[in-house]
């Protein structure tokens, strides 16, 4: 049974009193260190790693911004581990991601306890910049998203989170819960035993439970998860062709920013940047021969059905390829339409336990006879 | 006008389908010469690049041919394609190369009679769907 830990909070006190929790956190050593969203010095927020209790004043976890993929962050501080207990505020799609590199090996979940917060969404980069100047505050968009209010003059969340079905966080050791907390208040949730343990030493008291959190959260997932499913579909019937496809990505200047920016394209050196795809002048002139003209950079195509082949098993859809973008493609739709389709042909979902094995490192001799038709 | 001839890239192991490919010619069986088989060590070797390449260059079809499961020579690099041919299928199909243009199929060494269907079979086949779709996107557009 999950214990909670109600943090109740006058108008702009929220962020004191999470930095109370994580201030206590670290004063009781429930943990060495603490990864989360931290307002900068003059603009912005950021993922920050607190090791003195007198920072966690800058926390404000519930910043509607992913700058970074915390996944990827998760991954630099772990591959090689420091040995040290970090406590990592991600959003519920950077655990899903960190759960896939975990089993990729490039995230070491040996000395992290996870909080998994409430996610509403976040705003591009420049669109939270915008928020910050025009007076909104963490508190105010989660008074609003909470209502289903998330757009503002001129800007609203990302399109990848308006189709997130995952408004909650699955295996994370904790929880901060805003979603069904009632007005001036947000939770904190111990879900492992782990994390019970550093609830306990973080000195919170326990008892109060959200009544109406399950329900709310379900009601939210189910409400995206429609809009997904209206949005694929209508992708698949627009994007059924390589010409439409083309077309899509024809404002693509092959920079690979979306590689970069995703948190499970996994492989330490792409394919695309080494010698294979540098070619000599001759090999050019014979493409364009080929049909008498060749687009340049060439290999749009090519690299974008690779990356779809290569990690949609793996995407957790969290638009940070559309983010990272500087020619306005939407990758995320096109990803998480392929995803959705070979996700359930391996019956995988990525983050959902780091016990699943991959499916793309593994098989079995009595599995998939249709795809050969032949048995013998 | 004369007929549509298909251009199938056909990627065969060395142990067996190719072997097969190789018994099939000398016991004098014929088959269509629309395959244009490139020779891998396994098919645990094709990467999905590979295949996606083919389509790009305006392949209308597109064969990976190895050893059965339990013969590979490398023991299971063909349970490993399997897989990665089931992936792959989910990626092209969205954007119009169904399961009829890409196929996986086992032929041991000494089915040259099987060779022989398969590329005849995948050839009358091709011949029905028409060209593939990037015939004429060519380089032009990709």
């Amino acid at each position: 049974m999950a214990k909670f830990a109600k943090l109740s909070f006058q108008k702009d006190e929220m962020n004191q009193k999470l930095a109370a929790f994580f201030q206590g956190m670290l004063e009781n050593g429930a943990v060495d260190a603490v990864l989360a969203p931290m307002a900068q010095a003059k603009n912005g927020v950021r993922m920050s790693l607190v090791t003195s209790a007198v920072h966690t004043a800058r926390v404000d976890p519930f910043a509607p911004i992913a700058a970074v993929s915390g996944a990827k962050i998760a991954s630099s501080l772990t591959v090689r581990p420091s040995g040290r207990k970090v406590a990592m505020v991600l959003r519920p799609c950077e655990i899903r991601a960190v759960v896939e590199l975990s089993k990729l090996k490039q995230v070491n979940l040996d000395d992290v306890l996870m909080i998994g917060m409430d996610c509403l969404g976040r705003y591009e980069n420049t669109d939270f910049a915008k928020f910050q100047e025009q007076g909104g505050t963490s508190e105010s968009f989660l008074e609003n998203a909470l209502v289903g209010k998330t757009a503002t003059d001129g800007f609203d969340i990302t399109g990848a989170c308006k189709i997130c079905e995952f408004p909650a966080a699955e295996n994370a050791d904790m929880k901060l819960a805003a979603i069904g907390a009632g007005a001036g208040s947000v939770f904190v949730e111990a879900v492992t035993p782990k994390g019970e343990e550093a609830l306990e030493k973080s000195g919170m008291k326990t008892g109060e439970t959200p009544a109406g959190r399950d329900d709310a959260v379900k009601k939210l997932a189910a409400a995206r998860t429609e809009a997904k499913d209206k949005k694929l579909a209508e992708l698949r019937d627009e994007v059924n062709s390589f010409e439409a496809l083309a077309d899509k990505l024809a404002g693509c200047v092959n920079c690979y920013n979306c590689r970069v920016a995703c948190p499970v394209c996994y492989c330490k050196e792409c394919v695309f940047i080494t010698d294979t795809f540098r070619h000599n002048g001759e090999q050019y002139m014979m493409w364009a021969d080929q049909g008498g003209m060749l687009k340049l950079p060439n290999d749009t195509m090519f690299f974008h059905l690779t990356r779809m082949t290569h990690m949609s098993l793996y995407c957790v859809g969290c638009g940070q390829c559309a983010s990272a973008c500087p020619n306005g493609i939407d990758p995320m739709p096109l990803f998480r339409a392929c995803a959705e389709k070979t996700q359930a042909r391996f019956n995988y979902q990525p983050g959902r336990s780091v016990d699943e094995e991959l499916p793309l490192a593994g098989f079995k001799s009595d599995e998939l006879f249709e795809v050969t038709g032949q048995v013998k | 006008m004369s007929e549509f001839e298909p251009q199938i890239v056909a990627f065969f192991c060395n142990w067996c389908t190719f072997t097969a490919a190789d018994l099939a010619g000398t016991s004098r069986l014929s088959y269509p010469p629309n395959l244009k088989i490139i020779r891998v060590m396994c098919t645990g070797m094709v990467d999905p690049k590979f295949v996606i390449k083919a389509f790009l260059n305006g392949a209308d079809g597109v064969l990976i041919g190895g050893c059965w499961p339990g013969d590979c020579h490398y023991i299971n690099g063909n349970l490993k394609a399997r897989r990665r041919v089931a992936n792959l299928t989910e990626v092209l199909k969205q954007y119009g190369i169904g399961e009829d243009r890409f196929w996986l199929r086992w032929i041991a060494a000494s089915e040259g009679t099987m060779l022989q269907e398969v590329a005849t079979e995948m050839t009358e086949k091709l011949k029905q769907l028409g060209p593939g779709p990037l015939r004429n996107l060519g380089q032009m557009a990709i």
